[in-house]
């Protein structure tokens, strides 16, 4: 079974992140692949996480696929306009991939090529849109299709927003133009977490909840200030900043997190940021 | 609206007029002097720096509004002091100095750099409210232009990157999309933003862009 087959079958998921390397060594990458191989039902590949430019998600999958692992193409509008990506959409179906999670993307100066041209020519609604109407056999321009492509298409939304109205008003754009799963920014507070599932419940669409694990206070306060779309309440610093063994109080939270909002939602999203190697012993410590 | 500027880096001028013996300043009595880039007082603090670093300044002159036409009078009284120079060097905006191309076959240089169409929010404080895009959107965001606010353009609502309602980009500056979801929600016109938007049509401006009136 594959992703969308488990999910339409009612079966929880789990997810984990896969960061492709800025270079061609992909020995690292391999190691973490095949280190949460079996235990995941899919590896997202992420598309030049936080602007910074390295490998692309689309051969970062092509690879995962190889190395026996489900993959979920990330495609931010950042980079791209809708020919290239369109064509990039096209050319991950002619390869074998079907989930395709689709972002907006970090704006270009919060990474390492700050010069470079931000695009957001769609953005994460019409980009849904656009894999929506391929499948259809139609692109953008409303052109036929030589074989149209199957997609799986995720989204994102941000449950712990200070501002969640607007953002649920967005979710609900994305299911619309055909966003079939959902993967989450970072849960915390899992109070917030089950009121939005409560209110969303009406999409009726699924949610993997994401779980982002922690290295140290001073990591969880650069995530606060650093990092779009991620909010660390003070308590969780706090724990990590008294606990002597940072790196397994950070598991522990992360897998805490978990088991608290399993019932929730339909599945979890596992966010290492760069520390792959932890993902299975998150796996180990929620007992998934 | 007026054109937002800002001084070149002197070393930039000084590259800019390399080889350029003798220059003739021209700067604008209206955008560059409320940025405070091409008034009476650059001018004069340009006109001291080129001729300490070795330059002959043949004259300066402050037009009304460099990128008016009808300005050329203005430039015309000036003639002969332009004529003895190598090179313009024009303290306004863009438009100013191709204004100045059309009018001299003089060398043009730009004393500064032209960043965006903008408003005076507060005192000597400018912010960008239009890019020009050819297909106004203003009538269903609350007056608030996303495609200029939102550093994304963002057409459907926020991404997930505003912290207590600032911008993921700069924490000095609000995001665009929560100001204009309140100011519809104060206007009991939230259902405007239920609708889908389809992406910009870029073909709608384009570049560079002609306008005949019929």
């Amino acid at each position: 079974m594959n992703l969308r087959e488990k999910l339409a079958a009612g079966r929880f998921v789990v997810t984990c992140e896969v960061g492709p390397p800025k270079g061609v060594d992909i020995s690292e990458m391999k190691r973490s692949a095949e280190r949460v191989r079996g235990r995941v039902d899919a590896a997202n590949v992420t598309d030049q996480q936080g602007s910074v430019m390295r490998l692309s998600s689309l051969a970062g999958c092509c690879l995962l696929k190889e190395w026996g692992l489900e993959p979920v193409l990330q495609m931010t509008c950042r980079d791209r306009n809708r020919i290239a990506l369109q064509s990039d959409l096209l050319g991950a179906a002619a390869l074998g991939m079907e989930n395709v999670l689709c972002l907006t993307g970090d704006y270009v100066t919060l990474g390492d090529h700050p010069q470079a041209k931000p695009v957001f020519d769609l953005d994460s609604v019409s980009l849904i849109e656009a894999a929506r109407r391929l499948e259809e056999g139609h692109d953008l321009a409303g052109k036929d299709l030589k074989g149209a492509p199957r997609f799986f298409v995720g989204a994102c939304v941000t449950p712990e927003a200070d501002f969640l109205e607007p953002q649920i008003l967005k979710m609900e754009k994305k299911v619309e133009a055909g966003a079939r799963f959902f993967q989450t920014q970072a849960v915390y507070d899992v109070r917030k977490f089950a009121d939005f599932m409560s209110t969303v419940q009406y999409l009726k669409v699924p949610v993997l909840a994401g779980v982002v694990v922690l290295r140290s206070a001073a990591m969880a306060r650069y995530m606060n200030e650093k990092i779009a779309g991620i909010h660390i309440p003070d308590a969780v610093i706090a724990e990590m900043d008294r606990a002597a063994d940072k790196a397994a109080k950070g598991v522990e939270i992360a897998a805490r997190t978990i088991a608290d909002i399993k019932g929730l939602c339909q599945g979890v999203h596992i966010m290492t940021i760069g520390q792959e190697k932890r993902t299975s012993d998150i796996i180990d410590a929620a007992g998934l | 609206m007026k054109a937002i500027t800002r001084q070149k880096a002197p070393v930039e001028i000084e590259e800019l007029l390399r080889g350029v013996s003798s220059v003739f300043l021209v700067g604008c009595g209206t955008c560059a002097t409320m940025c405070r880039t091409g008034g009476r007082e650059e001018v004069a603090e340009m006109a001291a720096r080129l001729a300490a670093s070795g330059k002959r300044v043949t004259g300066t002159a402050v037009v009304p509004t460099v990128c008016d036409a009808l300005d050329r009078e203005a430039l015309a009284a000036n003639a002969r002091a332009m004529e003895q120079a190598d090179g313009v060097l024009v303290m306004s905006c863009a438009f100013g100095v191709q204004m100045l191309a059309l009018y001299t076959a003089k060398a043009v240089y730009p004393a500064l750099d032209t960043l965006f169409m903008g408003q005076e929010m507060s005192p000597g404080a400018f912010t960008e409210v239009c890019v020009q895009c050819g297909e106004c959107v203003l009538g269903w965001t609350g007056g608030i232009c996303p495609i200029t606010a939102c550093p994304k353009g963002l057409l459907n609502g926020p991404c997930g990157g505003a912290r207590k309602g600032k911008c993921e980009v700069s924490a000095d500056r609000d995001c665009a999309w929560e100001v204009i979801y309140r100011r519809l929600g104060q206007q009991g016109r939230l259902g405007l933003l239920k609708k889908r938007r389809a992406p910009r049509d870029f073909s709608a401006s384009p570049r560079p862009g002609t306008y005949l009136v019929e």
